[in-house]
């Protein structure tokens, strides 16, 4: 008991440094945007009434919640294919699968961006090659609108889906797929009854990461959406810097927490921290 | 392992498997007859887990074939074997319910929701599980699911059940009584088994017939009395139970049996001095040794000196040191353990001729 509780004060220690610092750098300024968002530019609940009526804000956040849902689906799907072959794959498959996952990490979001933009243009390698090749006449709209985010933040996120789902794969017992066989069930059921249900914690929080990332995006979507498809980031941004609006962005950034607060809460109530890294 | 509701004949032969160079089986032939109860024995890493794979279709063997009915199955794939399985561990669908569990064989075959109903509803009565359907498996016992994954490998009434160590996981008193159902289970379903462990008295308990395995190869195969009071070999006659040895010399041949020199006094015994000649070792089991003041002219007999004892209950354990310093152990009833410590000095070693076995001397 005596060694228990000094493991738990020695951890205590080592957090406190961390814990003061996110303090003092984001939870102490926060309370500062809290209270613009009740003040300015007049006292009371003037902002978030403007929230609930103001066309452009709400459809920035139907947009967001939109572009955030696709990018879950699409990164979750993606990224658990890449999951099956790095965890389950031949030595070979998994050294690639890893290499995948990996090098995205140590490139920045916004070469990333930039790199998409080359690649999605009207002049760009994808629509210069299709019209090469005479697939096309005129060049596909795929960037500066919805479609170029969904893109690049599906991209930036799908590593982000591999841990969780991983760490759920790696737990599930190989002796209950071969049962699964050996009572009669064809390789493709027995992924679908069995082992995609058994990693139904890794999907739940592979989803739920990717989500609450896709909300905050700002760097994706400011480029890759060519100001037509404004995120709620890029939002706060502009009423904060350009129009100037402090009191509409403060709101709106509160709004946000705490919508992200109660995902995260939900999403701890499904996988442990530990899975996730 | 085709015909639902028909128990499967199984013919291994000369199965082999290498994993890289490591030898897990090697030249395996036997024959696993219908509606029969084979247990495969041995200790860890000696094949016996391995053949249990190659007959589920989960390992392929590096050489041989088998057979199920006359038809080659070597390459056929598990899912198209379908023999029951019952996995170490149990390995039942965590996500699923009891009755889903039981349920998946019959799913995967297409069978109407009606006749699945009835089936599930069966099994479920005859495993003794009845309101526990909608549980999940990790809300169970040990014993609860150790029965959810007899009643999903037999629903779907496959030619033959394999099982590898399925009671390991159970305390001792549980293991008893599942001993005991799957006996009855097999009796009920008529279904050939085939049951892995590496205990010995569950082996002799349950089985029709017993195949002994060590380090990659099937040693002997029979009846559990057969294997137990006639082994082929040292490894066979150690592995199955406590077994006293003791050197011999002269060994030939003789009416009805064989005779031989045990501590300069001749010894008989039934079984016959085919491939041993010379030296060699007598082997009797505990049990069919007794203790007498004298042996009698022509019985088989050797002295002693008890040196130490061991009260088991029903019967008193009592280990002793022949002349020439060979160790014995016997189990006798108590009274008989007592009066012959008291007396400190030499006792009679007595068996009957049928008791005693031959084995090679030295070696395996």
């Amino acid at each position: 008991m005596r060694a228990y509780l000094s493991d738990r004060m020695g951890a205590a220690l080592l957090m406190a440094p961390l814990l003061l610092f996110l303090v003092l750098a984001y939870a102490w300024p926060f309370l500062g945007v809290v209270k613009w968002s009740f003040t300015l530019p007049t006292p009371g609940l003037g902002q978030y009434e403007a929230l609930l009526t103001d066309d452009l804000v709400q459809s920035v956040f139907i947009r967001t919640l939109r572009i955030a849902a696709v990018v879950t689906v699409v990164s979750v799907a993606a990224a658990y294919a890449i999951t099956v072959v790095w965890v389950r794959g031949t030595p070979v498959q998994r050294v690639i699968a890893e290499f995948c996952i990996l090098v995205p990490f140590w490139i920045s979001v916004l070469t990333r961006a930039f790199g998409w933009v080359a690649l999605l243009s009207n002049r760009g390698l994808i629509n210069t090659w299709l019209q090469a090749i005479g697939f096309i006449s005129e060049p596909l709209a795929l960037v500066r609108n919805e479609f170029g985010v969904i893109v690049g933040m599906t991209h930036f996120l799908i590593p982000f889906a591999v841990f969780p789902l991983a760490s759920s794969m790696r737990s599930l017992d190989d002796r209950v797929l071969l049962a699964a066989r050996g009572l009669g069930s064809s390789r493709m059921r027995t992924f679908w009854s069995v082992f995609v249900p058994m990693t139904r914690s890794g999907i739940i929080g592979a989803a739920l990461i990717v989500f609450v990332f896709s909300l905050g995006f700002f760097v994706t979507p400011a480029i890759l959406g060519g100001g037509r498809s404004v995120m709620v980031a890029e939002l706060i941004y502009l009423r904060i810097f350009q129009s100037p609006d402090w009191g509409l962005g403060a709101a709106i950034s509160v709004v946000l927490v705490l919508f992200v607060g109660a995902l995260m809460a939900l999403l701890f109530r499904y996988v442990r921290p530990k899975q996730l890294i | 392992m085709q015909q639902p509701g028909r128990a499967a004949e199984i013919k291994a032969i000369g199965i082999g498997k290498s994993f890289g160079s490591f030898r897990a089986l090697d030249n395996l032939t036997l024959d696993i007859g219908r509606g029969e109860f084979l247990t495969l024995l041995g200790p860890s890493g000696s094949g016996k887990t391995t053949f249990l794979m190659i007959l589920a279709g989960f390992v392929q063997p590096t050489e041989g074939r088998l057979f199920s009915d006359g038809v080659d199955i070597t390459e056929r794939p598990a899912e198209q074997r379908a023999a029951g399985m019952v996995f170490q561990g149990y390995a039942l669908f965590p996500h699923m319910s009891v009755e889903a569990n039981i349920a998946f064989p019959l799913k995967v075959r297409k069978k109407s929701a009606a006749d699945i109903k009835r089936r599930v509803g069966e099994m479920i009565e005859r495993v003794g599980l009845k309101g526990h359907e909608k549980k999940l498996p990790a809300q169970l016992s040990g014993g609860q699911q150790q029965r959810v994954a007899l009643a999903r490998a037999l629903v779907f009434e496959p030619g033959v059940l394999l099982l590898d160590e399925p009671f390991s996981a159970l305390d001792k008193g549980l293991r008893g009584q599942m001993q005991a159902e799957m006996k009855r289970l097999h009796q009920e379903t008529g279904t050939t088994f085939v049951f892995v462990t590496h205990d010995q008295s569950e082996a002799l308990a349950l089985s029709s017939r017993v195949a002994i395995f060590n380090h990659g190869k099937l040693l002997q195969v029979g009846a559990p009395d057969e294997v137990y009071d006639r082994p082929d070999n040292r490894f066979v006659a150690e592995f199955l139970g406590e077994i006293n040895m003791l050197p011999l010399k002269g060994v030939r041949p003789a009416d009805n049996g064989s005779t031989g020199l045990c501590e300069d006094r001749a010894v008989s015994m039934r079984c016959k001095a085919e491939t041993v000649r010379g030296d060699a070792i007598l082997a009797i089991r505990p049990e069919y040794m007794s203790i007498s003041g004298e042996a009698a002219a022509g019985e088989n007999g050797i002295a002693a000196t008890a040196t130490n004892s061991t009260y088991l209950g029903a019967a008193t354990r009592l280990d002793l040191t022949t002349r020439q310093g060979a160790k014995v152990t016997v189990s006798v009833p108590n009274e008989i353990a007592a009066a012959a410590l008291s007396k400190g000095n030499s006792v009679w070693l007595t068996w009957p001729a049928e008791k005693g076995f031959l084995l090679p001397h030295g070696g395996q």
